[in-house]
């Protein structure tokens, strides 16, 4: 058994190992940060569809879509959908980190959807009654006064999201991707050690996740000074 | 079956369930131009009910409502073209939580194409001062009293220039020494000529400045007259008992 020394020396320095985790590390970031993209922009119009009643207060075709889309999707792991858009959708792609990004935003966009729903459902009616009763239509009075208060309320629930998707994406080493986790495991399966690297990706995970919460308490604190001034 | 058809309102045959509560059982009235109509009637009579369907928050189950010569509750109506001439004001404010004063305001008129921002800004800023508000046009809602909250919602309506004001229980849910403030724009407004129908429990406001006064109960408009004798002498036995306890 090495020395911890030694141990740290194999895993990160010889061979400038540390620049695998790098890579894995930028992937991870891009990966999720584009998945995070996909999944806002799916999850809310995924949201809106799914809440979409026709005057007789019956679902219409888009809301229909939409459900099976967050329904299927939620029922379902992240692993089969991932490997399902590399070998099958996307399977004449060579891009990985397209694939990647592009099964794990769909995925997100399913959970955001439903966030969201419960955030839209917290905003009190009365602040669409109101709108209406301008004159405003139904999608105006959603875009300038109910979505930004929903957005707000489950502000805390998206950061979990986001944690949980950038974690997520240590399964696209399946694929063949080298994030975070996948670099960790090839430095490990070259130094027939373990500990060093997948501490060193844990760490890493971790940091990020610590910076995403603290950038999304400023967020948090200036989306709230509507409350307090 | 319209017989008045100078009238600016006029209600046929209103009825509205909610599933198997018959809310609303067959409502007919007219409301002229100008006229301050007062509703009162014991809690879960349906008269918020009947406000909210003037300007179709609430679907009628059966009926018309006609302002000027458009059916309000025909499918083919833009209905959001007709609640531009309708102002309401709620219970509970429901001033815009995530914009400023101003914002609530002019964000109507001007998201609909009727008043540029200039415009929509200083007719704000006149609408405010005329409530004593003027120094809040930067604040948001929360940090402003029910009384102040209220006074900017009645203010929010006005700016669309409407014809006929609808207010639900304006300050059922004020402070007590926040009710004086409201009632006294209500009374500008009166006073100015504004068509109004005003759902309220203030026997004594409603006693000043109703033209006529509605006490609706089990979803039909049991009395109507002028407040001098529809407080003095009232006919209907249920009235006369709802005013004993609230007088």
């Amino acid at each position: 058994m090495d020395s911890i020394s030694t141990q740290f020396y194999k895993a990160f320095i010889r061979n400038d190992r540390w620049l695998l985790y790098v890579k894995g590390l930028g992937n991870t970031l891009e990966v999720t940060a584009f998945a995070a993209l996909l999944g806002v922009v799916l999850g809310t119009l995924a949201c809106l569809f799914n809440l979409q009643r026709s005057k007789s207060g019956k679902r219409t075709i888009g809301s229909y879509i939409a459900y099976v889309y967050i329904d299927v999707i939620r029922g379902t792991p992240t692993m089969i959908q991932l490997l399902i858009m590399w070998n099958v959708i996307m399977a004449t792609s060579k891009n990985k980190i397209l694939v990647a990004c592009m099964a794990f935003g769909i995925n997100s966009g399913a959970y955001v959807a439903e966030i969201l729903r419960g955030g839209i459902q917290s905003v009190d009616e009365g602040q669409m009654e109101a709108g209406r009763s301008l004159g405003l239509t139904r999608n105006m009075t959603m875009l300038y006064v109910v979505l930004p208060q929903a957005f707000k309320n489950c502000f805390p629930s998206l950061l979990n999201e986001f944690i949980t998707l950038l974690k997520e994406t240590s399964i696209a080493g399946a694929v063949g991707l080298t994030e975070l986790t996948h670099a960790a495991d090839q430095v490990s399966s070259a130094t027939y050690q373990y500990m060093m690297p997948l501490l060193g990706a844990a760490v890493m995970y971790f940091v990020v996740v610590k910076i995403l919460s603290f950038l999304f308490g400023i967020l948090e604190r200036k989306l709230r000074e509507s409350d307090n001034r | 079956m319209t017989t008045d058809k100078t009238a600016m309102i006029r209600i046929r045959g209103l009825k509205k369930d909610f599933g198997d509560n018959h809310v609303l059982r067959g409502i007919d009235y007219d409301i002229q131009k100008g006229q301050k109509i007062v509703l009162v009637g014991p809690s879960g009579c349906g008269k918020s009910t009947f406000l909210r369907c003037i300007n179709l928050l609430e679907t009628p189950t059966d009926g018309e409502i006609w302002l000027d010569d458009v059916k309000v509750n025909d499918p083919a109506t833009d209905i959001n073209k007709v609640r531009r001439r309708m102002g309401m004001v709620f219970q509970r404010f429901n001033l815009f939580q995530n914009l400023t004063i101003m914002d609530n305001i002019t964000l109507a008129p001007v998201k609909l194409g009727i008043l540029s921002k200039e415009e929509a800004k200083e007719k704000a800023l006149q609408l405010l001062k005329r409530v004593n508000l003027q120094d809040k046009a930067d604040a948001y809602p929360h940090s402003l009293s029910g009384g102040m909250q209220q006074r900017i919602a009645i203010v929010r309506a006005l700016e669309m220039n409407p014809e006929v004001m609808l207010f639900d229980e304006p300050t059922s849910a004020l402070d007590p020494e926040m009710v004086g403030e409201v009632l006294e724009v209500m009374k500008q407004l009166a006073d100015e000529g504004m068509t109004m129908v005003v759902v309220t429990h203030e026997m004594a406001f409603a006693r000043e400045i109703a033209s006529r006064v509605l006490f609706i109960d089990e979803g039909v408009i049991k009395e109507e007259g002028s407040p001098e004798d529809f407080f003095t002498h009232p006919k209907n036995l249920r009235l006369q008992d709802f005013l004993s306890k609230v007088l």
